[in-house]
């Protein structure tokens, strides 16, 4: 295994909203014990349904949320001790590309002002105006924009040019780490090819980890080096890409893989059809948090959380009683 | 094989199990900037007990057909050529009192984004009684019976205590659930569903799928799945209709059409789908973008974009030609689609 830390590294995070007013107020466990890590220049994709608590991951981890518990390493350091120009630095190494290029960008500053305004906060890092053109013209290049782009605003530019122009903007403070929340998802399947080449070129270039959020299951597959999959505010199974599509350990990611329609189908087989949908996070089942949809759960799963399944691999771990690999204990 | 398949396809359905054939249908568009055809001659058709796939990515014209064909087209859209055939009756030239019988017994749409289609202020049993009420006229008690059993059908748990409740008080799947039903209330012959799971989970998806799955087989229906989704086409469609800058460039058996394709562009979609790359590989794509609707190409209107263009392609449209049985399309050199 590697000797060096790891770019992140998430331990028991947990973040918890209060919902509600005065004596009814409630607890929102929106993350629930979370454990993540991301190493440099690795994509690590995240995997769940709406509501699971991807998009609270990412904004704990880019320190607009501040985590209730548990703690986050980047670089060795929590951010959330972090504050003023410390903070500020920790800023620049982390940076988002978010999911709708049409909304994410504004349409009164030109191609050029937007992704030079980073830099309107992070001053020492371009100081001077030429380096600053420069710069500009160098991100633009790429991302596969043309210098003379600058000028224009994004209305001018198609859905997939935004998102590179998106990309470029997260770039520009030259960060260790991007968070991509659904990058292709809005995004018409040709181009969206296009996209995730791009993003696979700039990561062999410049060494930039990813955190990679997506629903889509095919592209994860061609993007992600690991995957998180997470339920109700927990990761409940993590590994390496393949040994996660390819031995799925936790039922949730079982079905999850065997939902998701595929082209070549005929290969798969009994598809899994869960019944219901993701539980209130307001009110979680006790126990295993799956157990309500899950085909395999017994007495034992509402009782107590689930236990680690006894790694095969150490580098892929999944919480679950009954894992899928295994025959299905009878209830005793 | 040079045959002209649109002359034959508009005569010829009427002796098959047709529900719904739509025939050379054109729709423009009136802009400050003049008029766009948006939807260019399109035909196919949809036999009781199948499912067609109307597959394109944005903008080419597959929700605007899907709107044309129901009635709903938006008062700057017209209907320029073509007819909507459902059994007899010709929709485009039918009346709107005609029309407003059909909808929802003959032919019903689901929309893709269930949270602005239901009305917020109606309790969703109120608004799945309608149909029973207005075309059956049904009492409202009888209405409601109905009302019941429809939302049971489409699994919607503890129906009895959910019938008084209002569309925000049911998630995204189950609101789907309940468009569904409305659309399917009084077993129309022909059911449109316009990316129905595109707003929805994975997991949610495959349900939605099976249930509308279930739902024709049991009423015998013509699904025409309009999406974007390949994957979802492999999954669900019996046949499948690419479109693309308001024309149909390929049709045929879903299994032949992605098996062997015989249009560049259908080529370059399925190998823009990372299923099956390895981590790490450049993935194909199509390059460009398809083209605006006021700027649409004279002649073959995927010549831009395409990698086996040549000068023919740029005087002359192709015609749709007859590919295999039962496949085709509209490319000078689809023989050569293989090959690439």
């Amino acid at each position: 295994m590697s000797t060096a830390h790891p770019l992140l590294e998430v331990r028991d995070l947990t973040k918890v909203f209060p919902v509600g007013h005065g004596r009814h107020t409630r607890d929102l466990k929106a993350l629930d014990g979370v454990n993540l890590e991301v190493r440099r220049g690795e994509t690590v994709a995240l995997v769940g349904e709406s509501g699971c608590g991807k998009s609270t991951l990412a904004r704990t981890l880019m320190m607009l949320e501040r985590p209730t518990g548990g703690s986050v390493r980047f670089d060795g350091v929590d951010p959330a001790t972090l504050s003023g120009s410390e903070l500020m630095r920790f800023r620049r190494r982390i940076q988002m590309v978010f999911q709708d290029p049409f909304a994410s960008l504004n349409a009164r500053m030109t191609a050029g002002a937007i992704v030079s305004e980073p830099w309107r906060t992070h001053r020492s890092l371009y100081p001077s105006s030429r380096d600053r053109a420069a710069r500009v013209r160098e991100l633009l290049h790429l991302v596969g924009l043309r210098p003379s782009d600058a000028e224009k605003y994004p209305q001018e530019f198609s859905g997939g040019q935004r998102q590179r122009l998106g990309i470029a903007r997260a770039l520009a403070t030259n960060p260790d780490m991007i968070i991509c929340d659904e990058p292709v998802s809005a995004l018409d399947l040709s181009v969206q090819a296009q996209v995730l080449n791009l993003l696979n070129d700039l990561q062999r270039e410049l060494g930039v980890a990813y955190l990679f959020i997506s629903h889509d299951l095919s592209v994860v597959r061609h993007v992600a080096d690991r995957i998180a999959v997470m339920y109700l505010g927990r990761v409940v199974e993590s590994g390496a890409t393949e040994a996660a599509f390819g031995r799925p350990q936790h039922p949730y990611t079982t079905a999850l893989m065997s939902a998701a329609p595929s082209l070549d189908h005929a290969k798969r087989g009994q598809r899994i059809i869960l019944s219901g949908e993701i539980p209130s996070p307001l009110n979680p089942p006790s126990g295993c948090r799956f157990r309500t949809r899950c085909w395999r759960a017994t007495d034992v799963c509402a009782s107590a959380p689930p236990v680690e399944v006894d790694p095969v691999d150490p580098s892929h771990t999944a919480e679950c009683f009954h894992p899928t690999n295994a025959p299905v204990a009878s209830a005793s | 094989m040079m045959t002209n398949y649109r002359e034959t396809v508009c005569e010829a359905s009427a002796s098959r199990e047709v529900a719904l054939d739509v025939c050379e249908l054109s729709v423009d568009i009136r802009t400050p900037y003049g008029t766009v055809r948006a939807v260019d001659h399109v035909s196919f058709s949809a036999r009781r007990g199948e499912t067609v796939a109307l597959l394109g990515e944005s903008g080419c014209g597959k929700s605007l057909t899907a709107q044309a064909v129901v009635g709903l087209l938006a008062p700057t859209a017209d209907i320029a050529t073509g007819s909507v055939h459902l059994d007899d009756l010709d929709l485009v030239k039918a009346s709107a009192a005609k029309r407003r019988k059909i909808a929802g017994r003959e032919l019903s749409i689901v929309f893709q984004d269930a949270q602005t289609t239901l009305n917020p202020v109606y309790t969703v049993g109120y608004q799945l009684a309608e149909p029973f009420r207005i075309h059956r006229k049904l009492s409202k008690k009888a209405a409601r019976v109905e009302a019941l059993e429809l939302m049971r059908r489409v699994g919607i748990p503890e129906p009895e205590t959910r019938i008084d409740s209002y569309p925000h008080q049911f998630s995204g799947g189950m609101r789907q659930r309940l468009l569904i039903a409305i659309a399917v209330a009084l077993s129309p012959a022909v059911l449109l569903a316009d990316e129905p799971t595109t707003a929805l989970d994975v997991t949610v998806q495959a349900q939605i799928m099976q249930l509308l799955k279930d739902l024709r087989s049991e009423h015998d229906m013509a699904l025409v799945l309009i999406t974007h989704d390949l994957a979802l086409v492999s999954e669900e469609a019996d046949r499948v209709v690419v479109m693309y800058a308001g024309r149909v460039v390929e049709e045929g058996p879903v299994g032949e059409v992605f098996g062997s394709p015989k249009h560049p562009y259908t080529r370059g979609l399925l190998d823009s789908v990372p299923a099956g790359a390895k981590r790490g590989d450049e993935l194909s794509s199509i390059g460009g973008k398809p083209p605006e609707l006021h700027a649409i190409p004279a002649a073959c209107v995927y010549q831009d974009r395409c990698p086996l263009v040549q000068d023919i392609c740029r005087a002359e449209a192709p015609s749709d030609r007859e590919v295999a049985v039962d496949h085709r399309a509209a490319c000078h050199f689809s023989e050569k689609v293989g090959l690439l």
